[in-house]
């Protein structure tokens, strides 16, 4: 009997299962989660509305049931031979599967200090849970961090009346993923709101309500989040002998070194057009590649094609990235009334857009732009400054030429 | 059936939508291709993000976070995450004014 075996019920994991059944797939799926949750959204963990963190489940206990799909919930995978085609689980039960797909994750990156242990991880809902929970009952939070994850943590915390502090070891927060423009607009607001940073700063030790810093500096911190990053989940893979880098290797069509293993999501570096492979932490992604990875387990070839695209909020501002902004690019900016949009050109090539604003205004320039990126427009530079010119006009004409 | 008077026609652009608050719900009136007026619920049925801020092409209308998509003429959930119909009230214009059935 034709059997699918999933490891990892996050966001891709899921979307795989049931990107199965729509593909046609009818065999046996389980889907194999370490979480002892119903599959659950990670994005508004960091988002919590009125300061208390929900539960938003991916998909209900009885859609699982209505597709067919086994959940074995709060069990981890424990060693995966390849060869014989066999998952050992953490309870000692062995799957056999005709494919297999990785959908692990990833896992925050460690503080290495003395007193690392003092800072609280922020990944799952039950790390979010503690920290909320923790914070409560303080009076300062050290954000050890100035990633996305850590500014909309701080965001978020400041709301709540507490002292908040972000300590980035780079001389500016948000400088990997964000626009430099942009994360220059979230810092400056975030001042605005009194959160204070240390940049260009080591953590030497965590102590009890104190981070000491390598400049001598000590920070106030009745609770420490770590918020540095996170390394892909690879451990069963590398059980396996799959090539392994920063993430589980594949081709672009999401296979591992081994045909009948596929990977999708945090945990995957995919085999890019140009060369080398490039792995993507967002959610869009996590989706996007687990219903490729699942109709070519069904039987497509298909190859991953999907342009990145990620959002965060940070008080009442909504940014959006399309495509991958590079220093080289050249910038053209549009200025509107809620915010302002950056397009991205490579060599007069549209390659990315990105937007900051009130709320959700932006994002139907973006989703524009998007597709605009999509059909490889050269647009006149003037025309993507004037905030006049309407995007979907430019779209249609781009589809009509 | 009871209509409200909610904005003029020439307030939204064509293959566009506003967001419209009364008795204390959200709603999205959308002005259509056809130029014919549309209304249905304001908040995506995934996770209560306005469907005004979302990009209308055709009959379409997108969420603006997660991109699950709904036929704004029935409320169908056509792409996912979106999954649950939403609700749809009945729209029209009168002298160029755009006006909505919302019981």
């Amino acid at each position: 009997m034709d059997a699918i075996v999933i490891v990892g019920a996050g966001e891709s994991g899921t979307r795989a299962a049931f990107a199965l059944r729509e593909a046609g797939y009818a065999g046996t799926v389980t889907l194999v989660g370490v979480e002892p949750h119903l599959p659950y959204e990670r994005p508004p963990l960091s988002k919590p509305e009125n300061g208390a963190v929900t539960l938003k489940a991916v998909c209900s206990g009885e859609a699982l049931l209505g597709a067919g799909i086994i959940y074995l919930q709060g069990v981890g995978a424990s060693s995966l031979d390849a060869a014989r085609r066999s998952l050992t689980l953490s309870d000692g039960r062995v799957l056999t599967y005709d494919k297999l797909l990785l959908a692990t994750g990833a896992r925050p990156r460690k503080l290495m200090c003395q007193g690392a242990e003092r800072a609280l991880d922020f990944r799952t809902y039950d790390d979010a849970k503690v920290v909320l929970a923790s914070v409560d009952a303080s009076r300062s939070v050290a954000i050890i961090g100035g990633g996305l994850i850590g500014m909309e943590l701080a965001a978020v915390l400041g709301g709540k009346g507490l002292a908040v502090s972000v300590i980035e070891a780079a001389p500016k927060p948000l400088g990997r993923a964000v626009p430099s423009h942009f994360a220059a607009r979230l810092h400056s607001r975030h001042i605005e709101e009194g959160v204070h940073f240390h940049l260009g700063q080591g953590v030497c030790e965590i102590r009890q309500n104190t981070v000491l810093l390598t400049d001598g500096t000590s920070v106030p911190a009745d609770v420490v989040v770590a918020a540095i990053g996170v390394q892909p989940e690879i451990a069963l893979a590398e059980t396996a002998g799959l090539a392994t880098g920063n993430g589980i290797l594949t081709d672009a069509f999401l296979r591992t070194s081994d045909p009948d293993i596929f990977a999708a999501g945090d945990c995957a570096a995919v085999e890019q057009y140009g060369g080398g492979h490039v792995r993507f932490e967002s959610w869009r992604n996590a989706r996007a590649q687990a219903e490729t990875a699942a109709r070519n387990m069904a039987g497509a070839v298909e190859p991953f094609a999907a342009i990145p695209w990620f959002w965060s909020d940070q008080y009442d501002l909504g940014l959006q990235v399309a495509g991958q902004p590079q220093q080289d690019h050249q910038c053209v900016m549009r200025a509107l009334p809620t915010g302002e949009l950056a397009f991205y050109l490579d060599d007069g090539r549209l390659v990315a857009a990105a937007g900051l604003g009130l709320g959700n205004s932006l994002a139907k320039d973006i989703r524009l732009s998007e597709m605009l990126i999509a059909a490889s427009v050269r647009p006149d530079p003037a025309v993507l400054a004037d905030p006049s010119v309407n995007l979907k006009a430019l779209l249609k004409n781009a589809k009509a030429a | 059936m009871s209509w409200v008077s909610a904005c003029q026609l020439d307030d939204i652009e064509q293959e566009g939508a506003i967001r419209f608050d009364h008795g204390g719900r959200t709603y999205a009136i959308y002005r259509g291709p056809d130029d014919r007026v549309y209304c249905t619920a304001g908040l995506c049925t995934h996770e209560a993000i306005h469907l005004a801020d979302g990009l209308v092409m055709d009959f379409e209308v997108e969420c603006p976070k997660h991109s699950g998509a709904f036929d704004y003429r029935t409320g169908e959930a056509i792409r996912l995450p979106a999954c649950e119909n939403l609700k749809t009230y009945p729209a029209e214009v009168v002298d160029g004014e755009v006006r909505v059935a919302l019981n």
